[in-house]
């Protein structure tokens, strides 16, 4: 499977040209290129992180998101006041795209008090409901039917919006992913179910887990819902095929599924002690050479004049100094307290309301 | 006061708090046109409509996720499970994500989620039916259960957790929906976490909560008529959070605790009790602290012994009587 995955074609070479959707054709070149300036502070921040994790600054567990820039940026770009989105584990990447700062997820990588979540949840558990980002969730598929609620809430509230709900490649053989499309589909709750396919779940392929091997977007026939695959390094395409879906959800309420190919440079996470058994190494240096989508969109934007290799070196050395100072943030900052592993526990209790002061709460001697 | 049941009691405070808060919806298996496979939403669905009392597919897992998405969102859904023993394909819904995604948003979120249903044995359903999970979903933090045992309990606790702002396990019983008491008019609504003496005495404590509260009552009724021994009955109502106050000041009042509990017995609710009045009162004990549990197997089918498996005021009453 990877390797017929491998020999896809490249971009650009696509019989259709998204460049000329109607939510391409009018972008300014400052919104691609922050396209790029965010694909490559997504590189650059969790290239930072490895090296703090390689240093042994970090706990549990770290997965890295490189590769599969394209696939945050190009669809969460896309979100309006009323559109939400919902991920799993491999958050860093959506998490910047919708405006957390690198300092914040940086201190939460070392579990610092100054962290997104106060250093209570770490690298999977990124969370911004401000920005309508709703995390960030360890357990596979477990982020689906949370999803599928969000969208629900907004249809039962009235808003025009749909919820950008991220699940892995496996996290289709998930009972519960299973279940929430049947019920996003038979109730018309407008939800976006996103399957980023880099290939491999964990360290079993997509050959080995997937009965069809072929496509995992056409499970969605069986619960009449529309699907759709997309080339993830193409970021047009998947801006055009998202926001298809998007207006799906927005103007009919109907749900979407949509497999986005894609691929990821390093293991499931860096404490993957297979990450170099389970595929070639000439595998990953073919996407790297290939197929890599910051690549592919600086050479877009060469070939369109927006940018050349000037402009594209300042926005790196940008994303390199801002991750650089993400990490000195992070590394100066205190962790917490431990009277504070009581907080953030009960709301009632952390605002003080009669209902939180009736009966004990913990349990402790 | 009206008498009504436990189960109008139960309907009362949901229709009174749909009515209340147009972010209320009810949601679960058979809620709406069936009106409730124990009648518990009966004639809710025609009052309310679809939007708010919705009928899903068997989807535990599924639709317990929506309804903590929904809840993140702000709204306040209460779900039901058509038995607490569903909740087995639904617990990474509800630990993992209800009870753990304010924490672990260093509380920018919370979870306005109440999930109810009965939680029960001895009903002749087997084991897969009957469980009682109070005490494992008390053991998360970022939870809260109460297991009402009274139609005024049900009632006022019922609406406490609609209104609360964390997620609220509320275990009711199928053999306490017909059972039948005074339940104050208006507004009744009882604090998570205050226990209540359902019966005073000065010989012995009898802790207990859900049905086992009529069992220890039954029991306190005959100690008091049989062998003049003065029980006093204490409802624990919530288990998390938990009022140590009311039971502590019973058991310094009394001497003496038998706890009577439908958990099984390992890391029972029971066993916290004991923990924390041997921790807290221990100087005011004069007899070891006993309890009584169901009995350690799986839920039996077979209806007479399944009636002995759980507490019995006989039982209770051989403990007082061994410790007395």
């Amino acid at each position: 499977m990877s390797v017929a995955r491998a020999e896809k074609p490249k971009t650009g070479s696509s019989p259709v040209d998204y460049a000329k959707a109607p939510i391409n054709a009018d972008l300014k070149p400052e919104q691609k290129l922050r396209f790029l300036a965010d694909m490559l502070r997504i590189r650059r921040f969790e290239q930072a992180s490895l090296k703090l994790y390689q240093q042994g600054k970090m706990g549990g567990f770290l997965h890295l998101y490189i590769g599969q820039e394209s696939v945050a940026v190009g669809t969460l770009a896309l979100m309006g006041e009323n559109d939400h989105a919902i991920t799993a584990y491999r958050d860093h990447g959506h998490a910047l795209v919708v405006g957390m700062s690198m300092n914040e997820c940086m201190a939460e990588l070392l579990g610092k008090a100054t962290g997104c979540s106060k250093g209570k949840g770490g690298s999977m558990h990124f969370f911004a409901p401000d920005k309508n980002f709703w995390g960030g969730h360890g357990i596979v598929a477990g982020q689906t039917p949370l999803g599928l609620g969000i969208a629900f809430a907004l249809k039962y509230k009235g808003l025009k919006g749909c919820c950008l709900t991220y699940l892995g490649d496996g996290a289709v053989n998930q009972g519960v992913f299973h279940e929430s499309l049947n019920i996003a589909a038979l109730w018309d709750v407008p939800v976006v179910f996103i399957i980023e396919n880099n290939q491999y779940s964990m360290g079993t392929s997509l050959a080995r887990s997937s009965a069809i091997k072929s496509c995992l977007a056409e499970r969605a026939t069986g619960y009449d819902m529309d699907w759709d695959i997309v080339n993830g390094e193409n970021l047009y395409e998947v801006r055009a095929k998202t926001w298809e879906a998007m207006q799906r959800a927005h103007e009919k309420n109907r749900p979407t599924l949509l497999e986005i190919d894609t691929y990821r440079y390093y293991g499931h996470s860096v404490a993957d002690a297979n990450a170099k058994k389970y595929r070639k190494p000439e595998e990953i240096e073919f996407y790297k050479q290939n197929h890599d989508p910051i690549t592919l969109w600086e050479n877009r934007l060469k070939e369109e004049g927006i940018a050349d290799d000037e402009v594209i070196k300042k926005l790196d050395d940008a994303a390199k100094k801002e991750a650089a100072a993400s990490v000195q943030f992070a590394e100066d900052s205190p962790f917490p307290e431990l009277e504070s592993i009581f907080d953030d526990i009960y709301y009632e209790v952390d605002m003080g309301t009669e209902s939180g002061q009736t009966g004990r709460h913990f349990f402790n001697d | 006061m009206p008498v009504i049941t436990y189960r109008q009691a139960l309907n009362d405070a949901l229709a009174e708090e749909l009515e209340r808060d147009e972010s209320v919806f009810l949601m679960g298996e058979e809620v709406a046109e069936y009106n409730g496979a124990y009648k518990i939403t009966e004639g809710l669905w025609k009052r309310f409509g679809d939007k708010r009392v919705i009928d899903t597919p068997i989807s535990e897992a599924g639709f317990i996720g929506l309804g903590v998405g929904a809840a993140m969102m702000g709204l306040r859904p209460v779900m039901e499970l058509m038995f607490w023993s569903f909740a087995y394909v639904a617990y990474d819904q509800i630990i993992n994500n209800a009870g753990c995604v304010r924490y672990m948003s260093g509380g920018l979120i919370n979870c306005p989620l109440v999930i109810r249903g009965p939680a029960n044995g001895g009903t002749n359903v087997g084991a897969t039916h009957s469980h009682t999970p109070e005490n494992f979903l008390a053991n998360t933090p970022g939870l809260k259960v109460v297991c009402p045992a009274t139609p005024a309990d049900a009632k006022g606790l019922m609406k406490a957790a609609i209104r609360d702002n964390d997620p609220v396990c509320v275990m009711e019983n199928t053999l306490l929906y017909g059972e039948q008491g005074e339940v104050p008019e208006g507004d009744y609504v009882i604090p998570i976490g205050v226990a209540d003496i359902k019966r005073e005495g000065t010989d012995v404590s009898l802790i207990a909560h859900g049905r086992a509260v009529l069992t220890a009552l039954a029991a306190a009724h005959r100690l008091h008529e049989e062998f003049n021994i003065s029980a006093e009955v204490v409802d624990l109502r919530s288990i998390r959070p938990l009022d140590e106050e009311t039971i502590l000041d019973s058991v310094r009042k009394t001497h003496r605790a038998v706890l009577v509990d439908e958990n099984k017995p390992f890391c029972g609710v029971s066993s916290q009790i004991a923990t924390m009045i041997q921790e807290k009162a221990f100087d005011d004990l004069d007899a070891p602290v006993q309890r009584v549990c169901s009995l350690d197997a799986p839920a039996i089918y077979s209806p007479p012994v399944e009636e002995l498996q759980l507490p019995t005021p006989d039982r209770v009453i051989q403990k007082v009587l061994a410790v007395s």
